[in-house]
């Protein structure tokens, strides 16, 4: 389809030119090309060469500081702790994203609905959760048994608070819980963005609320909750770190761990710091492609992956020099 | 003949704005029934009451001898759920001022969703038929575009195709032409000339007089939220005997 697209005007245009050149030759000589001496930018110039020497600096001073043992940042960059730290932070991320995402559309469903009560309890949540920090959300969590040291859920369930809230089950509800005030925001904010008018025809083929909630107006309210939803996650990635509060052992707990047993402190935060920026920058690329998934039909064409771009500069490159030859 | 549409004493309002002040009229099956009036008259809410995109707040609407929207028992009203309303619209197709098609989806699939989610046919068959529907209101190369690459004209023909595909008995629609350019404008009309021709019972908002003159079983002129003047659409356009609809087509012919 893109390919389509692309190459039309590719072919269009040498005729139309050609049509052109013709006709304006016809009518009157080819003026003569301009070539006149550019404005000189001097203040470009000079802000350049502060800047670099600036930059220059701070590397040099990072380079050559005699007390940041570099080799112990790459001993420890694929340590199997760090790995498994690296590992848990994902893991918490990713669960916690997920339970911010389904509960984050159940809140703004809610929010919307006719029902008032729903829509109440949903805008209590959302008051509660945006409106304390989440790290005083998580130790909310962690301490629970001080209040309730039982967990009772009738028949169903009953077990001693300390054993059900683990480390791990403090993270998960406190970064989960939080994100889904955020998210039912966002989820709101894209149902809203969809045209009545799509609801209204989707209601005059016969389909139900429900299917014109899932098949009409939930595809097209993605492409507004999807960019969010992708920084979201980056931010969630670096929230996970606070979870080191409930002690669960995540990145930087872990790192840390090694920093004060080893005294590399600084070190062992260079490493925490190397992995995080891998773990957002593969999210990154992950994001361009899952927003580009669903721009489909909202524009005539798709923007070009990367891949797409240099494939495309290599084809233009060798026409061109096709043509002078 | 039977009344595929039956309008007795239709009141709407929306807040304290009373748009529609009682309108009684009837649709015979397998007629092309327009409604003109000057903006603001009520004829697309009285449209829209029809498939009960709006509720009307007194009277009696009927399509096909059935009361829309509620059930009556005895002298009792009791309003119908949304899966029994949902079933009542099947049968009656509608076509938007703006089009409405789904972005997110190509001509062909906009054509499909519907039967293979309210009718539950299987994917194939309605491709199948999809497939044809296009390739009557002319657009079977454009299968594949989404609706953002189609221009208005064309959006529009894939709406109506979309519409057809329930197999409807009543066509409603929306000023269909209101938001094109002149230019794309008969290809619209002719699609719909070729569904009157069909046989199919159709209810038409427009401003489009020669389509009401020539294709018209009936007109109806239509003025703050009453119908003013109705009748055979040459009789009511070339000799209109209301002072309100003289000024109106003065203006618009």
């Amino acid at each position: 389809m893109t390919d389509k697209f692309e190459k039309e005007p590719a072919d269009a245009t040498p005729p139309v030119s050609k049509e052109a050149s013709s006709s304006a030759a016809a009518a009157s000589v080819a003026p003569e090309a301009i070539k006149a001496i550019p404005v000189r930018h001097w203040g470009r110039y000079v802000s350049a060469v502060i800047v670099l020497a600036l930059v220059g600096l701070l590397v040099n001073a990072f380079a050559t500081a005699d007390k940041i043992q570099w080799s112990a940042v790459g001993d420890y960059v694929f340590d199997d702790t760090v790995l498994k730290g690296a590992g848990r932070t994902l893991l918490i991320s990713v669960l916690a994203m997920i339970m911010g995402v389904v509960l984050g559309v159940i809140l703004a469903v809610m929010r919307l609905s006719k029902n008032p009560v729903t829509s109440w309890v949903a805008w209590v949540y959302i008051w509660f959760f945006r409106g304390t920090p989440v790290y005083v959300q998580l130790l909310l969590w962690f301490n629970l048994a001080l209040i309730f040291p039982m967990l009772n859920l009738g028949p169903i369930y009953k077990d001693e608070m300390v054993d059900v809230m683990t480390p791990f089950m403090a993270a998960l509800l406190g970064l989960g819980l939080n994100e889904a005030a955020y998210m039912a925001e966002i989820c709101r904010a894209g149902l809203l963005a969809v045209d009545e008018g799509q609801t209204e025809a989707s209601h005059a083929l016969g389909m139900s609320h429900a299917k014109t909630l899932r098949r009409i107006v939930i595809p097209q309210a993605m492409r507004v909750i999807v960019p969010p939803t992708g920084n979201e996650f980056i931010n969630m990635l670096k929230t996970s770190s606070l979870v080191y509060a409930v002690t669960y052992n995540e990145l930087l707990r872990a790192t840390s761990t090694i920093g004060s047993t080893s005294y590399a402190v600084m070190e062992m935060l260079f490493v925490a710091c190397i992995w995080y920026l891998v773990m957002t920058s593969v999210f990154s690329v992950f994001q361009f492609y899952l927003e580009r998934r669903f721009a489909r039909g909202s524009s005539r064409n798709l923007p070009p992956t990367p891949w797409q771009k240099i494939r495309v500069n290599m084809m233009a490159f060798s026409r061109e020099r096709g043509n002078t030859a | 003949m039977t009344a595929m549409v039956k309008s007795e004493g239709v009141h709407k309002s929306f807040g304290p704005v009373e748009v529609l002040k009682g309108i009684d009229l009837e649709v015979k099956q397998g007629e092309v029934f327009c409604l003109i009036g000057p903006s603001g008259s009520g004829k697309s809410t009285f449209l829209r009451c029809i498939n009960h995109l709006e509720k009307i707040n007194a009277g009696r609407l009927y399509v096909d001898g059935q009361l829309v929207g509620y059930r009556q028992k005895g002298d009792k009203l009791y309003e119908l759920k949304d899966s029994e309303v949902a079933l009542q619209r099947r049968d009656i197709g509608m076509v938007f001022q703006r089009f409405n098609l789904f972005p997110h989806m190509t001509a062909l699939e906009n054509v499909m969703e519907a039967p293979v989610q309210v009718k539950g046919a299987s994917r194939a068959q309605a491709r199948e038929r999809a497939g044809e529907l296009l390739e009557k209101v002319g657009l079977a190369d454009k299968a594949k575009n989404y609706p953002s690459q189609l221009s208005g004209g064309q959006q529009q023909r894939v709406a109506i195709a979309r519409a057809l595909a329930m197999d409807p008995k009543l066509m409603l629609f929306d000023e269909p032409t209101s938001a094109l350019d002149p230019e794309l404008v008969g290809d619209v009309l002719d699609v719909m000339r070729d569904l009157a021709e069909s046989g199919m019972t159709m209810v038409v908002v427009t401003h489009e007089m020669g389509f009401a003159r020539e294709v018209g079983d009936s007109l109806v002129f239509m003025d703050g939220g009453v119908v003013v003047e109705s009748g055979n659409p040459r009789d009511v356009l070339t000799n209109p005997q209301h002072e309100r609809t003289q000024a109106f087509l003065s203006k618009v012919l």
